[in-house]
């Protein structure tokens, strides 16, 4: 194993991204509205910067984790966690809950919020893939794609209704759920959240080899012995899940899902057995850093988290596209 | 890998359907262990889609054996260990380096969760040395030229280990040079590694030339088997290819095939 030169490499990259990592937790923990580690006392440390740098951790590691699953699954670099409608699935859910369910369920022992938007995702996912199967019997991911855009649209469609019909505050809760926030992180909301990540970030992991052999295609895969369908429908079950407990916690946060892997590529190139230990690294990292000016630029307000993703993820996005050398 | 038992391929009324239309109509033919059979015909005759449903691409009607062991009761692992397949436009990951691309020609002999082994790298080098690679070990697939590539892409195939290799227009997008060397290559690793080979093609001077055995397909329909100083007549091809040429049989047992230019 140390005698191969890319496992060794390999090795140099996880140690740099593990290095950034516990760089950025060190930053999250210190820098706060409450002042630096000094000044602030244990509580605040304790139960209010560490569950959010965790959760950042958490969830920033899993949507990046699973992009960069998607991308190798649909051999597309332009595609996010979201794509077969678990965005859409879970913002209905969440829309759902907090148009007509607040008031109702205020006395409830546990939030029916994380858990509706984690089914609207889980369903919204297997209606795709339920609809891509039917047209077409999986010979080819672009009809998967497909009907994850008529998915898309469909609960879009239902929320737009839903909201319209809504109250001013209620529209104003929805909106900003769907820009994705940490805000409220406990160490609640970590445990919750986190064995499904465990499970779905070991499976994908697990895959790296076969999302390599993927990168050839699907024909040219199928003949040199890999189950193209059940590798596809295992990897997409897993990132799913992952996805739809972390979305169901922070809302949806975007960009990190593309941004993270490609900058991983770009760093380190495209092979799968690379690139998902190091975006599951990387991602972690990022977020728990892209949750600092959150905290900081309007306070004592927040900035949502998916407003600094996409701030920082967008112009990056061109960047990239203007030097992308990198293939999925 | 030398040591590869030569294996055989037979089928037995194998039939390809898509949807309404019938791509190949019940066909049978078979291949001599180590023999190399061409498959040549108009576009569209079915060349394609019979090697397709060889390696598993497309389902097919009837019976196809690889040394008397029917395909249809292998797992996708077991045929990749049997059949290797160079598509037409194989992909080709830019950022790829050639020797995890070779690698990947491996595959069907790493476990589910397993990772290549020492054994697995050993056969790659062995494999990048006999095919002129070596150096290019870690250059990226986009840094390569089409001979290079072509040659990258049969590596991976060789890596497999399979007894029967099947090449669908192994030469399509080479210049005379590189179609040689190509062929050339095919040729050798046959005799070396003790390989079956099945290709289609389209020049038939060149298939003719390295084939021992030709089989026209037309319309998805066996019309005519047999070496190359039997298929390659003028009257089978005018029928079949709607041209009209002239055919040289010189003394060696070469054939070349030459189009007539239309009287002005």
């Amino acid at each position: 194993m140390t005698s191969d030169p890319t496992a060794r490499r390999t090795w140099v990259w996880l140690c740099a991204a593990s290095l950034v990592l516990a760089a950025a937790v060190v930053l999250g923990v210190m820098i706060g509205p409450a002042g630096t580690i000094s000044s602030s006392n244990w509580n605040i440390i304790w139960h209010v910067r560490m569950p959010r740098v965790a959760l950042a951790a958490v969830v920033g590691a899993m949507l990046s984790l699973a992009g960069a699953s998607y991308q190798g699954v649909f051999r597309n670099p332009l595609v996010d966690p979201y794509l077969l409608g678990a965005a859409g699935g879970a913002g209905l859910g969440a829309t759902i809950v907090i148009s007509f369910g607040r008031t109702a369920t205020s006395g409830w022992l546990v939030d029916p919020l994380p858990l509706a938007a984690f089914l609207g995702a889980i369903a919204a996912v297997t209606v795709t893939y339920l609809a891509g199967a039917a047209f077409g019997g999986m010979r080819s991911s672009t009809t998967l794609v497909l009907a994850g855009v008529a998915v898309a649209s469909l609960t879009a469609a239902i929320q737009a209704f839903v909201l319209q019909r809504s109250s001013d505050g209620v529209v104003r809760a929805v909106y900003n759920w769907l820009l994705g926030s940490l805000v409220n992180a406990t160490w609640n909301e970590v445990t919750l959240v986190l064995p499904y990540v465990v499970v779905s970030a070991a499976v994908l992991l697990a895959h790296r080899r076969h999302l390599d052999v993927l990168r050839v295609g699907d024909d040219e895969a199928l003949t040199l012995g890999l189950n193209v369908r059940r590798v596809r429908i295992v990897i997409v079950a897993a990132a799913t899940v992952g996805t739809a407990a972390v979305v169901s916690v922070s809302g949806l946060i975007t960009f990190v899902g593309i941004v993270v892997p490609h900058a991983v590529r770009m760093v380190s190139g495209g092979s799968y057995r690379r690139v998902l230990p190091l975006s599951l690294a990387a991602g972690a990292a990022f977020l728990i850093l892209a949750d600092i000016p959150g905290r900081m630029l309007q306070n004592p307000a927040e900035t949502p988290i998916g407003v600094v993703t996409a701030f920082c993820g967008a112009p990056f996005f061109i960047v990239l596209l203007r030097t992308r050398r990198s293939t999925v | 890998m030398s040591d590869l038992p030569f294996t055989d391929l037979e089928f037995t009324d194998l039939t390809v359907q898509y949807g309404e239309r019938t791509a190949v109509h019940p066909l049978s033919l078979g291949v001599p262990a180590g023999g190399w059979l061409c498959l040549i015909g108009p576009n569209g005759a079915g060349k394609s889609s019979l090697l397709r449903s060889l390696c598993g691409l497309v389902p097919h009607g009837g019976t196809a054996r690889i040394g008397g062991t029917e395909t249809a009761a292998m797992s996708s692992r077991q045929r990749a260990r049997s059949v290797a397949y160079v598509p037409q436009a194989p992909v080709l990951p830019a950022d790829m380096t050639v020797f995890d691309y070779v690698l990947l020609g491996r595959s069907p002999f790493i476990g589910y969760f397993g990772a290549a082994s020492a054994h697995d790298r050993m056969i790659v080098r062995d494999i990048l040395a006999r095919l002129d690679l070596a150096a290019f070990s870690d250059r990226r697939l986009d840094s390569l030229s089409g001979g290079e590539s072509q040659r990258l892409v049969l590596s991976r195939a060789i890596a497999q280990g399979a007894p029967v290799l099947l090449l669908d227009e192994p030469t399509s997008a080479l210049d005379i040079g590189h179609q040689q060397q190509a062929l050339e290559l095919v040729d050798r690793m046959r005799t070396e590694c003790g390989l079956t080979v099945v290709s289609a093609m389209h020049d038939l001077t060149l298939a003719g030339l390295y084939a021992d055995r030709l089989a026209l397909l037309h319309e998805g329909r066996l019309v005519a088997e047999g070496s190359p100083a039997q298929v390659l007549r003028p009257e089978i091809l005018s029928e079949f290819y709607g041209v009209s040429v002239r055919v040289h049989y010189d003394d060696d047992g070469t054939v070349v095939v030459v189009p007539n230019r239309r009287a002005r």
